[in-house]
């Protein structure tokens, strides 16, 4: 049993293989209604990405989400998780494996934190000392201080905690799979970000397989390996790297979806590190005067462009985190890169054409 | 009796007229000499008896109305008729039920039991069934989310999460039962209505009337403050905010 493997090595290797998702012609028809609420859903997350289901309301994204944990009941088609029906489960087995983060977090009140945590592992009936061990090692992750935060009770932290909280005991029992239900969507834009921030750099280390629900394009864009946008009705409109969306988005559907500034976003997804820079004057950056218009390599390629707006149009000097001049953005080397962007093929017209001749 | 014809009886001290002090026999407002000879014969037994009535009435009552409310959080239907059937329980006068209970059941602490049970149920079984419906839904959705079978819901989420609120039903039960208690005496002799119905009815002698009725009252404010205490134990999680 995967549970078992992982006992004796706590810390990050204790992480469990992240498993392959798979949905397919996944639909959902509610009793006494004519339209079914999910149409015949296929898409497949590879393990250890992010794929974030996006759309408006009523286009049935956290329906599809539920499905897979089966706390909606499939009407028809079906649903691999690691190559394994997930039909053939006990269902509270089956969540048990699954992650499961919602927007109100949901933690238990009467609960301290620490116990909220084990909650996962208390079910599947670890012994004590490695759920206090987890536990630990869970609030260390989410930097949460162990000692201070693990016998408060959820009323005594703030809205970030607690989210952080809930995502902590959706890790507990290292599931190979992470259900998240606009896990930040009652957080303020601030903290949002932060907690995105921090998400993403989680995810990096526990690599875990994710279906993120959102209803905000940008928060799509920002968490998602895939994004898959659902219209009305649970009909899948596109499912692709943000990238391809934002530069081929399939119909009309979805370019109104990611809005008309869809041309920005692309640029918010590149860092000026990845862009052919014009030739520096100098070696050195002018001195003084100039430092308003200096940005880091790490600069995603819409803050240096608003910048560069705010500047005038003048060039930015790109200086690197030891002062060394990289090179000049300029507005051609900004429409250089829409223009590559907007000749390479969209993945469903991928014939083979592997190299572009101009 | 009036006034008068007490009067011309003459003081009306029963069984204890070698030992009565003037204020016995003058009926004065309460005489400390009565209550230290009568503490242990009378009080003390009364008190005591009374304490295992209403505990022993409140246990089975707070069994069965959790029962019932557990049912009727399970499947709703059954809130209107347990409702009714409790309400009309909790309706019908005490004397008149002790009566109802007498002539099938007995003069025996059987009627006495059943007749204050009774009483228990209705106020037990909303408060309980509010409780266990005032669990947020997020809560809920987290608790099926992470995999609890509904039995696990309820023993580990619902029931504690429930607490405040089923301690508060059960404050007004026990309050409300050792209130009653006090005319048990009609069908079962015994508890702080037996002392209570004696000075009544001789006299009114004032001495034991009160002594009892304190006791009674006391006996209440006591338990409803060792009740406010167990929740506040159980309840550390209300306080943490």
């Amino acid at each position: 049993m995967k549970i078992a493997d992982t006992a004796h090595n706590e810390g990050p290797s204790a992480f469990a293989q992240a498993a392959e998702l798979e949905l397919r012609k996944v639909s959902k028809r509610y009793p006494g209604q004519r339209e079914p609420a999910i149409r015949e859903l296929s898409l497949t997350v590879p393990a250890g990405e992010v794929c974030v289901l996006v759309g408006p309301s009523g286009s049935g994204k956290t329906t599809a989400m539920r499905l897979i944990n089966r706390m909606i009941p499939i009407t028809s088609g079906d649903i691999l998780l690691g190559g394994r029906s997930v039909l053939e489960r006990e269902p509270r087995q089956l969540r048990r494996e699954i992650g499961y983060v919602i927007q109100q977090v949901g933690l238990f009140p009467h609960l301290s934190v620490g116990e909220n945590i084990a909650t996962v592992p208390r079910l599947l009936g670890w012994p004590k000392e490695r759920i206090a061990a987890r536990v630990h090692e869970l609030l260390e992750l989410i930097g949460l201080d162990p000692q201070e935060m693990n016998g408060r009770y959820p009323a005594q932290l703030s809205g970030g905690q607690r989210q952080r909280v809930g995502v902590a005991r959706a890790l507990a029992a290292d599931p190979p799979l992470m259900l998240m239900d606009e896990p930040f969507g009652a957080i303020d834009p601030i903290n949002r970000a932060r907690l995105q921030d921090e998400f993403l750099g989680l995810q990096e280390k526990v690599k875990k397989t994710v279906v993120f629900v959102t209803h905000d394009i940008d928060e799509a864009i920002k968490m998602g390996d895939r994004i898959a946008i659902l219209r009305e009705g649970g009909v899948l409109a596109q499912y692709d790297t943000p990238r391809e969306i934002l530069t081929h988005p399939a119909d009309e559907f979805v370019a109104r979806f990611v809005g008309a500034d869809r041309g920005l976003k692309r640029l918010a997804l590149t860092k000026v590190a990845e862009l052919k820079l014009a030739e520096p004057n100098g070696s050195r950056p002018d001195p003084g005067a100039d430092v308003v218009r200096r940005v880091s390599p790490e600069t995603s390629v819409r803050d240096a462009l608003s910048l560069m707006l705010t500047e005038g149009g003048e060039p930015l000097t790109v200086v690197d985190a030891d002062g060394r001049v990289e090179g000049l953005l300029t507005l051609g080397v900004i429409e250089q890169l829409l223009s590559d962007e907007a000749e390479e093929p969209a993945p469903d017209a991928a014939q083979p054409q592997p190299e572009r001749t101009r | 009796m009036t006034p008068a014809v007490l009067a011309a009886a003459g003081p009306v001290i029963p069984n204890f007229a070698a030992q009565s002090s003037s204020c016995e026999i003058h009926n004065r407002l309460f005489c400390t000499g009565w209550i230290s000879r009568n503490w242990g014969p009378v009080l003390w037994p009364a008190l005591r008896e009374h304490i295992v009535l209403a505990l022993v009435a409140v246990a089975i009552g707070f069994v069965i109305a959790m029962a019932l409310a557990v049912a009727a959080h399970r499947f709703a239907w059954l809130e209107r008729p347990t409702t009714l059937v409790t309400t009309i329980l909790y309706t019908i006068p005490a004397l008149a039920l002790f009566e109802l209970l007498a002539a099938p059941v007995g003069l025996n602490v059987f009627s006495a039991e059943i007749a204050l049970v009774s009483y228990t149920l209705l106020i037990l079984f909303r408060n309980i069934l509010a409780g266990l419906r005032a669990v947020p839904a997020d809560v809920l959705d987290a608790a099926e989310g992470v995999g609890m079978s509904q039995t696990q819901t309820l023993l580990r989420v619902e029931l504690p999460l429930a607490l405040p609120a089923i301690v508060a039903g059960l404050r007004i039960a026990v309050v409300t039962i050792i209130a009653l208690a006090t005319i048990v005496y009609v069908v079962y002799d015994r508890g702080l209505g037996v002392p209570i119905h004696t000075a009544l009815g001789e006299g009114p002698f004032k001495t034991e009337l009160i002594a009892a009725g304190v006791l009674a009252i006391g006996l209440a404010l006591l338990a409803d403050g060792l009740l406010v205490i167990a929740q506040r134990l159980l309840t550390p999680w209300a306080r943490a905010s």
